[in-house]
């Protein structure tokens, strides 16, 4: 026992210096979000924001008035939250169909939704952004269409690989009692479903939120940008980029989900390895 | 029974995600091929020139550059972040104290956004890199390189760390045991017992982080743009530039042909890498 303990400190040090290590990036946009304009330099990063060079939390209004960032915050979590929501209720149902509808058919829908997940999104940027031009898909409030589309193969993959697990015999029954498919799928499938629906709620979540080329060019960016696009906008297209807002604004967009993370920590790691072990 | 019954219910069932199928992905995808064969600026003016936008790749040399270097980039991320993360993952099985907390704090960089990441590391970076009086990531292709690099390790270690952890977690005590028993080193239980007990786990890890590294985007975009002179782009990068960042009426045409290619290369690396480690899982 004694032994034991004295060979988990040494790891125990390594581990810990390596998590200092990982969190310091964002500990260094942290200190330099507090820290006056001229002395965000590529030189004087390292300094920290004491004395003369501390700002408070200017950088931070700064951020949020010009880059417009509570329109951005709403789009961003319109798009993720429509686009989730649509995701998993039409995915799953698509996803019983071909399981229980076993024909041919349903082999060749199968693996097209596979198919879909390899390809690289540089092969349709373009055919895309014109058919959601084409469509009026191009507004936050219904490109959850197009990432429906986009984020079918994925949640179609999960749910099939959990539904092939689940035992015919309740549907029977319920069908037998005079239930439709609709209540059966609702009732029966849905409670059974709910572990897949929160990991792959997750990983789609994940995607959606971060996405960064898809919106930009399907969405108009002089009317809607989503967080990444705005962070991408403030930087690439202002002749002379404010660097202090531009460091609050990062950590803008990390705090919230770190918090959401912390918060739902159990949930986003069985979603990750749910949708590894399915793949 | 149940198939039968559900059968006729398609048009609810099949038809939304269907649709939303084909608007988002098929069609756009058959469409981009048809277009990788013709020269055009905007879909009105379509001209079909079969294969000289094939031809034209073949010439523009920031393609070949962008080619080969994905092609290392991909392999040697891939490489790295399997060997990390897997020796993260043996270090948190151990059952030391705190390991929560630090599965907790080397997955969190997975939640942020590429864009946003790629911003993150230059400003470290670049820092490092001047007080070392060495060329920024703007001016040096090689740096770029490996900036791109460990911001790619720094990403993605803690999420295949998690997937490491699942799989060490599945593998039986017993058999460890039993191997202890009959004088095994801890080093073989490792290369004779763990690993060939998580390759499936092995599987998955080198299919995404293959797969992610070949389709890096906005990693490259934020971090170092493709500077300088386009020598640190990706393939990703370099068809996007070729679709909007060049004028002149035939580029279009050939940066659908570029991501004909890119999509093909991929497929491919996809089915090797799968049909090359699947063959190594044991059954259990």
């Amino acid at each position: 026992m004694e032994n034991n303990k004295k060979k988990s400190i040494i790891p125990t040090i390594i581990l810990t210096i390596l998590s200092l290590l990982w969190i310091y990036p964002i500990i260094l946009i942290l200190l330099n979000s507090l820290k006056k304009e001229s002395a965000i330099t590529t030189t004087g990063v390292f300094e920290l924001p004491l004395g003369e060079i501390w700002n408070g939390f200017t950088n931070y209004v700064a951020s949020v008035t010009q880059m417009d960032f509570l329109k951005s915050f709403w789009y961003s979590l319109v798009i993720s939250v429509m686009s989730v929501v649509l995701i998993l209720l039409c995915c799953s149902m698509c996803a019983w169909y071909i399981v229980r509808v076993n024909g041919v058919l349903s082999k060749i829908l199968y693996y097209l939704f596979i198919f879909s997940m390899v390809v690289p999104f540089q092969m349709v940027m373009f055919t895309l952004a014109k058919t959601a031009d084409t469509l009026k898909l191009n507004t936050p409030y219904n490109i959850c269409i197009i990432y429906l589309g986009f984020g079918a193969g994925l949640a179609v993959f999960m749910f099939t690989g959990f539904v092939k697990g689940i035992p015919l015999e309740i549907e029977e029954a319920a069908l037998i009692d005079g239930c439709n498919p609709l209540q059966v799928f609702f009732k029966i499938l849905i409670p059974i479903l709910k572990p897949t629906i929160i990991s792959t709620a997750i990983l789609q979540l994940m995607w959606v939120w971060n996405d960064y080329l898809l919106p930009t060019l399907v969405l108009d960016i002089k009317k809607f940008r989503t967080i990444p696009m705005a962070v991408q906008y403030f930087r690439g297209s202002f002749g002379h980029v404010q660097m202090g807002p531009m460091m609050a604004s990062i950590m803008i967009d990390i705090i919230p989900i770190v918090i959401v993370y912390l918060v739902c920590q159990k949930y986003i790691i069985e979603g990750v390895v749910a949708g590894a072990v399915k793949g | 029974m149940v198939g039968k019954t559900i059968k006729k219910w398609w048009p609810i069932f099949v038809v939304p995600t269907l649709a939303a199928f084909i608007i988002g992905f098929l069609w756009p995808f058959i469409w981009g091929i048809y277009l990788s064969f013709c020269k055009f600026t905007t879909v009105q003016d379509v001209t079909f020139v079969g294969f000289s936008n094939y031809q034209k790749i073949l010439l523009d040399n920031t393609f070949s550059h962008a080619f080969w270097l994905t092609v290392a980039f991909a392999f040697i991320s891939s490489i790295l972040i399997n060997v990390l993360a897997f020796a993260i993952a043996l270090a948190l099985t151990k059952g030391f104290k705190g390991t929560n907390a630090f599965r907790t704090v080397f997955f969190m960089p997975n939640l942020i956004g590429g864009i946003v990441l790629g911003y993150i590391w230059q400003t470290l970076l670049n820092g490092l890199l001047s007080k070392w009086g060495q060329p920024l990531l703007a001016l040096s292709a090689k740096n770029g390189f490996i900036g791109m690099l460990i911001l790619l390790c720094w990403q993605q270690i803690g999420y295949m760390m998690i997937i490491y952890v699942a799989g060490l977690n599945n593998v039986s005590p017993d058999l460890i045991e039993a191997a202890q028993i009959d004088g095994a080193t801890s080093r073989q239980i490792l290369f004779k017992i763990k690993l060939p007990m998580i390759m499936p786990s092995v599987t998955i890890c080198t299919f995404l982080t293959l797969t992610n590294g070949f389709k890096m985007f906005d990693q490259n975009l934020s971090l170092t743009g493709g500077d300088p002179a386009k020598q640190s782009q990706l393939l990703a990068l370099n068809i996007y530039d070729t679709f909007y960042a060049r004028s002149g009426p035939q580029w279009k045409g050939i940066g659908q042909a570029k991501a004909v290619v890119f999509f093909i290369l991929v497929v491919a690396i996809a089915l090797i890498q799968l049909k090359a480690t699947s063959s190594k899982e044991v059954q259990q």
